[in-house]
């Protein structure tokens, strides 16, 4: 063997452990793309916040499911076509929601009786959204468009005057089978 | 007249108009009561702007368009107000207002003809159009001075009168372009002067000599240079909108634009004759021509009804019901509607009424059965899409099939039903995955609101947080402080 393939073959030695030993590092001490697979998941959750999954909010769960703390089938919100999407990102076998975090329910969103508010104030903080409206001994409302119908706010209250209602769309008209 | 200009895919169908397209417009008599429903047909629903028990004259206005483009309604008989909101009757209708017709006829103030048209400045003219509450009569309901004020923006250079009616049992418009040939010419000539544009084409079926006759000499006796007659070939859906104006022009409007973007704009015949109407008299738009057909009434015809007229009084003005009727809709029989019951309103979307019996309607289709990829359904698209391959992506809602394949660009013709020999529903499963579509959007715009409103409120309560260690260690070092002092 003549020495320049020798200096070629120690040069090469050299460089790979050089890579290697710089990708080794890098593994330990970067996380690896942990944010990015959180941010994905969290595209996928429905965003009610409502905690159901035993989470505070849909992006701690998202991070719970990527580092593998939590299975993919704890959000009633999303019902099946979120697991299923979650479960599509992953690579992972498909799965239905778990039934003792909660079922899946039509949307809705909270109303208040504002005959019967107390202008209490206790629904404001547990609102993830902001979306109720009110201040100290004045009435309180919910921004409809902003509700998520996550049904934090029920349990604060202290005269039992929130309820969720169901959003329903007009039916559509009946079309003809073409060329009756 | 012009040479024929081609019109390549489409259907050639039974037209079915031959019982009434000789009948003369008879005026339905004026009914007791209307139901004026607050959503004409487009999705859009005016605001109300009178009293329950207050008294209008006809052609008063009774609700305003909410924000955007909408159209003003009015009241088509003069009376009391009698309800507002869902007919007791007839709640899946949805909110409107029923006035009870005193049979005064008195009209309000506004009506006023407007002898200085043609010397109006644009913007007037069309805001005159505004207040007669004009819409786009050929079904869409477009608000016609948002249009006219958008193809003036876009400086437009040729406007395109649809007198097409190309789906079976239609022919309102033909029966307007038959009896009154020279209001269509005036509502041209007022519609060039709106928006602007130089030239003018009103285009027809082969099918319509009488009215293509008519709208000849009325053409020639106003002596107006721009005007012009197109003749097209009897195919379905000539007059669709892109589709006519690609067969008048040779021009065609690209994907996710619409005509003014190459300087077309397209508007039904019948909106050009409630305009000449409206500048003639002041009559706003209460009332329209309605084809009141099928072999399920007794007399087929054309019928010049008050917007909110029951449909049974329509169909008894056309001597009631014959042998067994089957169905009942409005619209062609391509792409028309159900009715529910006879007793809804006549809408300003309404432009033929359907009582049809079992010698009207297709041998009932057989069961849907698999694609076979047999290519029909694309050979007779007029939008030049790939049905067939749509139904796959519906089928799979692949988001990125569809866009590539043009859901948004189906005109809802039923050309590809029509044809399709495994019964295939096509059009309704394209419908039902455009609504599904806009709800997954509106969802996924929902959830970034809510994730944004939550980010928000997580960074507040963070700084809440932070504000109150501070506060609370200030005040630690302070208690240490003043304790050390003491001591």
């Amino acid at each position: 063997m003549n020495p320049e393939t020798l200096a070629l073959i120690g040069g090469a030695i050299v460089l790979a452990l050089a890579l290697g030993g710089t990708l080794g590092w890098a593994a330990t001490r970067m996380p690896r793309d942990a944010d990015g697979l959180v941010e994905r998941i969290n595209a996928l959750l429905p965003q009610t916040q409502c905690g159901q999954c035993l989470y505070p909010g849909c992006r701690p769960y998202a991070a719970a499911i990527a580092s593998g703390e939590a299975d993919l089938d704890r959000c009633p919100p999303g019902g099946a076509v979120t697991a299923q999407a979650i479960a599509r990102l992953l690579d992972r076998p498909p799965k239905s929601p778990d039934p003792s975090y909660g079922t899946t329910k039509p949307r809705q969103v909270a109303w208040i009786d504002e005959a019967r508010c107390t202008g209490c104030a206790r629904c404001l903080p547990a609102c993830p959204v902001d979306a109720i409206v009110g201040a100290p001994r004045l009435m309180h409302t919910v921004i409809a468009a902003q509700c998520t119908g996550c049904e934090l706010c029920i349990a604060p209250c202290p005269v039992d005057c929130i309820e969720l209602r169901a959003v329903t769309a007009a039916p559509p008209s009946q079309p003809l089978a073409a060329g009756c | 007249m012009q040479a024929r200009r081609d019109f390549a895919p489409g259907l050639v169908l039974d037209a079915r108009k031959r019982s009434t397209m000789r009948e003369r417009i008879v005026a339905a008599p004026e009914p007791a009561q209307v139901f004026v429903l607050l959503d004409q047909g487009d999705g859009r629903r005016g605001t109300p702007c009178v009293r329950e028990g207050e008294r209008v004259r006809q052609g008063a206005a009774i609700a305003r368009a909410d924000d955007g483009p909408g159209a003003d309604l009015h009241a088509p008989v003069a009376g009391r107000i009698r309800s507002i909101g869902p007919h007791e009757n007839l709640r899946e209708a949805g909110p409107g207002i029923v006035i009870d017709n005193d049979g005064s006829d008195e009209r309000d103030s506004r009506w006023e003809p407007c002898p200085d048209a043609d010397s109006l400045d644009p913007d007037d003219l069309i805001e005159r159009i505004r207040g007669g509450g004009i819409v786009g009569l050929g079904g869409a309901l477009y608000p016609t001075a948002a249009k006219l004020a958008q193809g003036r923006d876009r400086s437009v250079t040729h406007l395109v009168l649809n007198g097409a009616e190309c789906e079976p049992w239609i022919c309102c418009d033909d029966a307007l372009m038959r009896e009154t040939p020279g209001e269509v010419v005036r509502g041209a000539q007022l519609m060039l002067r709106a928006c602007g544009a130089a030239k003018c084409t009103i285009a027809i079926e082969d099918d319509k000599a009488e009215a293509g006759a008519a709208l000849e000499a009325a053409l020639a006796a106003a002596g107006d240079a721009r005007l012009s007659l197109a003749v097209l070939p009897a195919v379905y859906p000539a007059g669709a909108e892109r589709q006519l104006l690609t067969a008048v022009t040779g021009l065609e409007v690209p994907q996710h634009a619409w005509p003014p973007a190459i300087g077309l704009l397209c508007q039904n015949v019948g909106t050009a004759v409630a305009i000449a109407r409206l500048m003639r008299t002041g009559e706003p738009l209460i009332r329209r021509i309605v084809t009141v057909t099928g072999s399920g009434v007794a007399h087929p015809g054309n019928l010049d009804a008050r917007i909110g007229t029951p449909i049974a009084e329509l169909i008894a003005a056309a001597g009631g019901y014959a042998g067994a009727p089957r169905r009942l809709w409005f619209g062609g029989s391509m792409t028309g509607r159900a009715l529910p019951d006879d007793a809804w309103p006549l809408t300003s979307a309404m432009n033929c009424i359907v009582a049809a019996t079992a010698a009207d309607l297709r041998a009932p289709a057989q069961a849907e059965q698999a694609c076979i990829r047999c290519g029909d359904c694309a050979r007779v698209c007029p939008a030049g899409l790939l049905p067939q391959e749509l139904h796959r992506a519906v089928r799979s809602r692949d988001e990125m099939l569809l866009e590539r394949f043009g859901l948004a660009d189906c005109i809802e013709c039923g050309c590809c039903d029509y044809v399709c020999p495994s019964a295939i529903p096509l059009v309704e499963r394209f419908r039902q995955e455009r609504v599904a579509m806009r709800e997954r959007a509106a969802e996924a715009a929902r959830a970034k609101a809510a994730r944004l409103h939550f980010e928000h409120r997580e960074r507040r309560l963070a700084e809440l947080e932070a504000d109150r260690r501070r506060e609370f260690e200030d005040a630690r070092r302070r208690a240490r402080d003043s304790s050390r002092d003491g001591g």
